[in-house]
């Protein structure tokens, strides 16, 4: 196994019942590579990402991540192993403000030693926010507002940021920007982008074709369950058409090459 | 959305809104019912020339009626201190029902440590236990009684974080098992005269300077530690919490246990300050305790409210049952009050919350 690869899944299925969701993926991700996952509804994209992060247990299949064969037990052990997953419900909390929320569970503190009781570092917690803020190109007007009383766009946008400002070795995105406005779209892609500088790999589930020719160097078409096409977007062979076709079903054949 | 002018975020915010604590709406309706009081006091006619709170005797240099503001203080503040704890339950979102009950097994067992054993030259009438237990450090009784009470709060927690009972029934449950102890303990009869070391715990102001000093402390706990923090973060969105590694269980077993070990030291003070410990001691004590939190603004649903507000809430209760002493109408009326209020604060709570959605 070359320690190119982040990721790498052989054989990847789950059937709830008879329903085959995901059958045979085969699929890998090179160290700083933006991969994107498009499909119709139901074609296995979430499936597949619920399979990686642990959320549910395979049917069968091997998933090797960071050289190692993992079989994560929940979302818990995929976030300590190094895959961030920004879902597509929020684990924001909503009393809580930004810096709170961007450093929930692992806050910075003063006076270890008093346990549990231990001191918040409210002023470099705040300091690092406005710096992570910064860097990913979000505006939030006062960071000391609670989550609660956000736009859907900018609890989305701290949420990426929470995921982007923590060094992690995979970041998965389940649609990011599905129900954002055009400006915190553009903020999200600006963290992506800024994830892709640093070299930092990404899976990001889309069904926005413009997005996906702009951020990913690759594009992994699921139709049915299974990966219909691995398309090389960066040499300019494929148009938005093919890979429509490919959703769509109206080309086919196109075997998934490995990660040629 | 409508509002898009201000930088990219798509909402502008209304500054006002949010820099007003709701702790100043519970200051606010504690003036509120001062004030309707002292114009009670004013007005009614069989209350000629006094005065509620303000001090209007000619013979005295003080704004404030002290004697009356001190027993006020002196009535919430054994129940306050259980507050304290209830209100850290509330914010994660569970409830406890067994602080009440939890104040008298403690009293009984925290008592029958710390008693003396010559009363006027006679041996102690209600001795429990034998010589070997009389007269002991006034901190044997102490960290006995506290001890009981961090086991009942780990045995609460346990069953609310790990067998997933309802915080209701869990802590209704301990309720009963509680009231059971108390009366086992010494099969119901009164556990008397202790020591003057243990004495002194309740003696004249003590239970405020208790009082006082755990909401202080509280205060900056829930404020400025990780344990604070992570008790919000529990009560706001119990799945982020544990999305994003917060070890939920282990902190809700924690929260029970400091709550059940203020109960427990509330029973300690209250069975000093009463000098007897009694199996029905604290009857109704986890409703107000309840009542103080709820009125102080912590949200039955989790995740809001702050100690400030908890100790404001002990301040309304208090104020009222004075009050309705002061204008002499008796303790019906006062139950039937207190009872409306707390309606009343659980509306409010529910309109600022439909608010902010």
């Amino acid at each position: 196994m070359s320690e190119e690869f982040v990721l790498k899944t052989v054989d990847l299925t789950k059937h709830y019942g008879g329903v085959r969701a995901l059958e045979g993926a085969n699929f890998e991700l090179r160290k700083g590579e933006h991969v994107a996952i498009m499909g119709d509804n139901g074609a296995g994209k979430s499936t597949f990402v619920r399979q990686i992060t642990g959320v549910e247990q395979r049917t069968r299949g091997n998933v090797i991540f960071d050289g190692k064969e993992v079989s994560f037990a929940g979302p818990i052990e995929a976030r300590e192993s190094g895959i961030e997953t920004v879902f597509q419900t929020l684990a924001l909390a909503d009393h809580l403000d930004v810096p709170d929320n961007l450093f929930l569970g692992r806050e910075k503190t003063k006076w270890d030693w008093l346990g549990p009781f231990r001191l918040l570092d409210y002023k470099a917690m705040r300091q690092d926010t406005m710096a992570a803020l910064e860097k990913t190109g979000v505006k939030i007007p006062n960071i000391h507002n609670t989550i609660e009383k956000m736009s859907g766009g900018q609890r989305q946008c701290v949420a990426i940021a929470r995921t982007a400002s923590f060094h992690s070795k995979l970041t998965i995105m389940d649609e990011p920007t599905a129900a954002l406005g055009v400006q915190e779209t553009e903020q999200v892609e600006n963290i992506i982008r800024q994830l892709k500088a640093q070299g930092e790999p990404l899976i990001l589930v889309s069904h926005n074709m413009r997005q996906v020719f702009d951020l990913a160097d690759r594009i992994v078409v699921f139709r049915r369950g299974r990966i219909c096409a691995n398309l090389d977007i960066k040499s300019g062979d494929y148009t938005g058409e093919d890979v429509v076709s490919y959703i769509t079903g109206a080309k086919s054949g196109a075997e998934y090459e490995g990660a040629a | 959305m409508s509002d898009t002018s201000h930088g990219t975020g798509g909402l502008t915010f209304d500054k006002t809104k949010g820099s007003w604590p709701s702790e100043l709406n519970v200051l606010l309706a504690l003036i509120i019912i001062i004030v309707i009081f002292e114009f009670l006091g004013q007005v009614l006619p069989y209350m000629k020339d006094q005065s509620f709170l303000f001090d209007t005797r000619d013979r005295f240099d003080s704004i404030f009626n002290e004697a009356r503001l001190k027993i006020i203080i002196l009535q919430v503040a054994i129940i306050g201190i259980i507050a304290l704890g209830v209100s850290q339950v509330i914010i994660t979102g569970g409830i406890d029902l067994s602080s009440g009950p939890l104040v008298a097994a403690t009293a009984m067992i925290a008592m029958s440590f710390g008693q003396t054993e010559l009363v006027n030259g006679f041996a102690n009438p209600k001795a429990l236990f034998g010589p070997w237990a009389m007269d002991l450090p006034v901190l044997v009784p102490i960290v006995i009684g506290l001890s009981f009470g961090a086991l009942i709060g780990a045995i609460n927690g346990t069953f609310v974080a790990y067998f997933k009972i309802p915080p209701f029934i869990a802590t209704l449950g301990m309720f009963l098992i509680c009231r059971g102890i108390a009366l086992w303990w010494s099969s119901g009869n009164p556990i008397s005269f202790p020591t003057a070391q243990f004495q002194a715990i309740g003696a004249g102001m003590m239970p405020v300077v208790w009082f006082l000093s755990l909401a202080v402390i509280f205060h900056l706990i829930m404020r400025y530690t990780v344990y604070g923090k992570h008790t919000y973060a529990i009560g706001s969105n119990e799945e982020a919490a544990r999305m994003s590694g917060i070890n939920v269980k282990r902190h809700k077993i924690m929260v029970y246990m400091i709550a059940a070990m203020l109960a427990a030291f509330a029973g300690i003070v209250l069975s000093a300050k009463a000098s007897t410990a009694q199996a029905g001691m604290g009857e109704f004590y986890e409703l107000f305790a309840i009542a103080m939190a709820v009125i102080g603004g912590i949200s039955l649903s989790g995740g809001r409210g702050s100690i400030i507000g908890t100790v404001l809430g002990a301040m309304v209760l208090g104020v009222i049952r004075s009050g309705f002493t002061y204008i002499k109408l008796d303790g019906s009326y006062q139950l039937m009050a207190m009872g409306g209020i707390i309606i009343a604060a659980v509306i409010l709570d529910q309109y600022r919350q439909r608010n902010k959605a």
